[in-house]
């Protein structure tokens, strides 16, 4: 990968394909990946954007109003990939019969229910048809839009308001699905892990590399909510870093099957100095949660040990 | 000009979409639809079209993917049949509301539970409220007929709506009958080509499409498919119109069959309605006034037309090929009640639920219920719905 190019003075400086005016809350990692991910976007290529029905959707495209420069489609919140899969179709016909100049690129966006649950069918379709698109998720890790339900894709031991706290619950029972290694399985050219951190170089080039990879490619990014993790809206990047020093989030991309670790903290930040940033882990630092927090870390050490065997195959 | 020939329902919508050669069509495999996208691959695998062909991993994306191919600015085409239809709900209001002319060849099966794959309507009935234009079809020549108008009445300004082409399950699209197709060249002339006015890849203008609509909005989207809908009666008589003078046959928004006189009649949609014809002929004979209207499309609803066909009818059968369950009758009865309200009072009716599951409707079942009939016009009691056909 030519990643050497990237400036992200360049990058900010291309013209805006979302805009000011939506409604998401400040602090909100949503519009942060999506302009991310469209600054990857050469200013001469057009776009179609799908999004799933989400926090996203209903405070970027509320009639009579879009943020959207491009051409915008929702229809429902578990079929974001099969639209966006019916849109690429036509692109394909009508390319073909000359009726469509120039060239277009096709970006779907989901939150982690749209994804990993409700949608999982849908995207896993799109991708092993070949689909050539881009399927973004922006997880935060609940069912935000709905008020902060557990999904597949919470953490263990998160407060939600399906999985309450209380002295009978320690929060979700379960362990994170680990969504991005199942789409890896799926065999397609690009997977790809991110999050925000730095200068933007590893999202942009990521999405850059997931736009202009012929066939189907999935990113999933990193998207905190204030609301649902409880913290200070400020606190977004600060988070974010956390989540990839502590390794809770690696950064890490899959090429053809090959897999490639971006990142390896020089010092491997406890998973307690993450968790400590947020609300919805707020009982595992009251009395008798430190055996919690060590099963969390236990999870981690092991899935950040298998993802480095991985990368180094 | 046209050719003779014998072919099932399903290889006769197969041919229509052939002929018509549409840009996307998004796909899953279900009985008894299944056929129609098995054609398609081999037509495509054959060079004779050159559809983008989705094969996708449900129903709910065929539809999607319909919505978002449609919503790109292509035609796009797709088949189903009972719990695929079922799955789709959810797609066909977004499909409606988007305003997208999609075309689906419904191919009518009977919804689980139990689980059964024969002819009944409860597939599409539920669909009835869904915002898409409804056309049944009576045999193979009227889904292959119907088919060919569809993208004609979907596609015009005036309406801009999904159509669905239904046609029944085994009985029609498993049956070969004897059928008249139509040239390629004059077909394709007929249908003409699709230039949306808005769509997601023109180059000149970005579109939106689906977004949220709060109260102050959503309404008047609402009503505005209403108007639609409404349109769609005069674009259907048009389209009809051109298609008799290109073929000779003449297709309105209702049948009446030997209605002049006619003391009983029954209302009927689907196959049952060749039957009935045929049970009508036999009365006929005997000289009993039976007479019968075929529905041809359930939506827009052609309730000015039903009451209008009614004439001297005193005592009226309401044929429903499902239940709607709401413990009087089926969907077909209360709307066809409505129509005559106000306009044709006085004719007593029966609600026959029939046929449910691919139950057999024979020429002797239409004779036991003309003979009803004619006991409820003389004055006999008779409950308002009841099942026909039944063990009770």
């Amino acid at each position: 990968m030519a990643y050497n190019t990237y400036s992200l003075k360049e990058a900010a400086s291309r013209p805006e394909r979302f805009v000011a005016g939506h409604r998401l809350c400040a602090g909100c990692g949503a519009p942060v990946a999506v302009r991310a991910v469209l600054r990857a976007l050469r200013p001469e290529d057009r776009a179609v954007v799908c999004s799933a029905t989400s926090c996203l959707e209903v405070s970027t495209c509320t009639y009579p109003y879009t943020s959207w420069n491009d051409s915008f489609i929702h229809t429902a919140f578990e079929n974001a990939a099969a639209t966006a899969s019916g849109v690429e179709a036509a692109y394909a016909a009508l390319k073909r019969k000359g009726r469509i100049p120039g060239e277009w690129k096709f970006i779907a966006f989901g939150g982690d229910g749209g994804t990993y649950d409700i949608g999982f069918q849908s995207l896993s379709g799109a991708m092993e048809r070949g689909t050539d698109m881009v399927y973004v998720c922006y997880d935060n890790e609940a069912y935000m839009n709905t008020g902060i339900q557990r999904s597949s894709s919470t953490p263990m031991f998160a407060d939600t308001t399906t999985s309450a706290t209380g002295p009978k619950s320690d929060g979700k029972p379960q362990f994170k699905k680990d969504l991005t290694k199942i789409m890896a399985a799926h065999g397609i050219p690009y997977v790809a892990q991110s999050a925000f951190v730095g200068n933007f170089k590893d999202i942009h080039q990521k999405s850059e590399t997931a736009i202009y990879t012929k066939g189907p490619a999935f990113m999933n990014i990193l998207a905190p909510c204030p609301r649902g993790w409880r913290y200070e809206t400020a606190a977004l990047m600060e988070i974010c870093k956390a989540a990839v020093d502590s390794c809770i989030w690696p950064l890490f991309e899959v090429i053809d099957g090959e897999w490639v670790l971006n990142y390896e903290p020089k010092k491997k930040l406890p998973v307690a100095d993450y968790l400590r940033m947020q609300g919805r882990f707020r009982h595992l630092f009251e009395k008798g949660g430190e055996r919690l927090v060590e099963q969390l870390q236990d999870g981690v050490d092991r899935r950040w040990e298998e993802l480095k065997s991985l990368c180094e195959r | 000009m046209s050719r003779n020939d014998r072919m099932s329902g399903n290889e006769a919508v197969a041919t229509a979409i052939r002929q018509i050669n549409p840009d996307v069509i998004a796909a899953f495999p279900i009985t008894p639809s299944t056929e129609i996208p098995q054609y398609i691959s081999s037509f495509k695998a054959n060079g004779l079209i050159d559809t983008e062909f989705v094969a996708v991993e449900s129903e709910h994306s065929a539809m999607s993917a319909c919505i978002g191919a449609s919503a790109a600015g292509a035609r796009a085409m797709t088949a189903t049949s009972s719990a695929g239809m079922a799955l789709m709900y959810e797609l066909l209001y977004v499909a409606a509301s988007d305003r997208l002319p999609i075309v689906m060849a419904a191919v009518n099966r009977a919804l689980s539970g139990p689980i059964n794959i024969n002819a009944d309507h409860s597939d599409s009935m539920g669909a009835r409220d869904s915002g898409w234009i409804q056309i049944y079809s009576e045999n193979a020549q009227e889904a292959y007929d119907n088919m060919l108008m569809a993208h004609r009445i979907a596609e015009h300004p005036d309406v801009m709506l999904p159509v669905m082409v239904c046609q029944d399950g085994f009985i029609t699209s498993h049956a070969v009958e004897n059928i008249v197709i139509e040239d390629d060249g004059p077909v394709r002339g007929f249908i003409g080509s699709y230039s949306p006015e808005k769509y997601l890849l023109n180059p000149a203008e970005s579109l939106g499409v689906g977004p949220y609509s709060v109260s102050v909005y959503y309404m008047e989207i609402k009503r505005q498919q209403f108007e639609a809908m409404n349109s769609a009666r005069a674009v259907i008589a048009g389209v009809s119109e051109d298609f008799a003078a290109m073929t000779g046959r003449d297709y309105g928004m209702i049948e009446k069959y030997r209605m002049e006189g006619a003391e009983l009649a029954v209302i009927v949609m689907g196959s049952a309605a060749g039957t009935g014809k045929a049970a009508v002929d036999r009365l006929r004979g005997s000289g009993v006034k039976a007479g019968l209207v075929k529905l041809r499309v359930f939506r827009p609803f052609p309730d000015a037309e039903i009451a209008e066909a009614m004439g001297g009818v005193r005592a009226l059968g309401i044929m429903d090929r499902c239940d709607g369950f709401s413990a009087c009758g089926g969907p077909l009865g209360a709307e066809a009640r409505g129509a005559l309200y106000g306009r044709a009072e006085g004719i007593k009716t029966v609600n026959y639920v029939y046929g449910l599951g691919g139950r057999d409707m024979r020429v002797e079942d239409f004779e036991a219920l003309f003979a009803e009939l004619a006991r409820v016009r003389d004055g006999a009691e008779s409950l308002r719905c009841r099942y026909h056909g039944v063990r009770e």
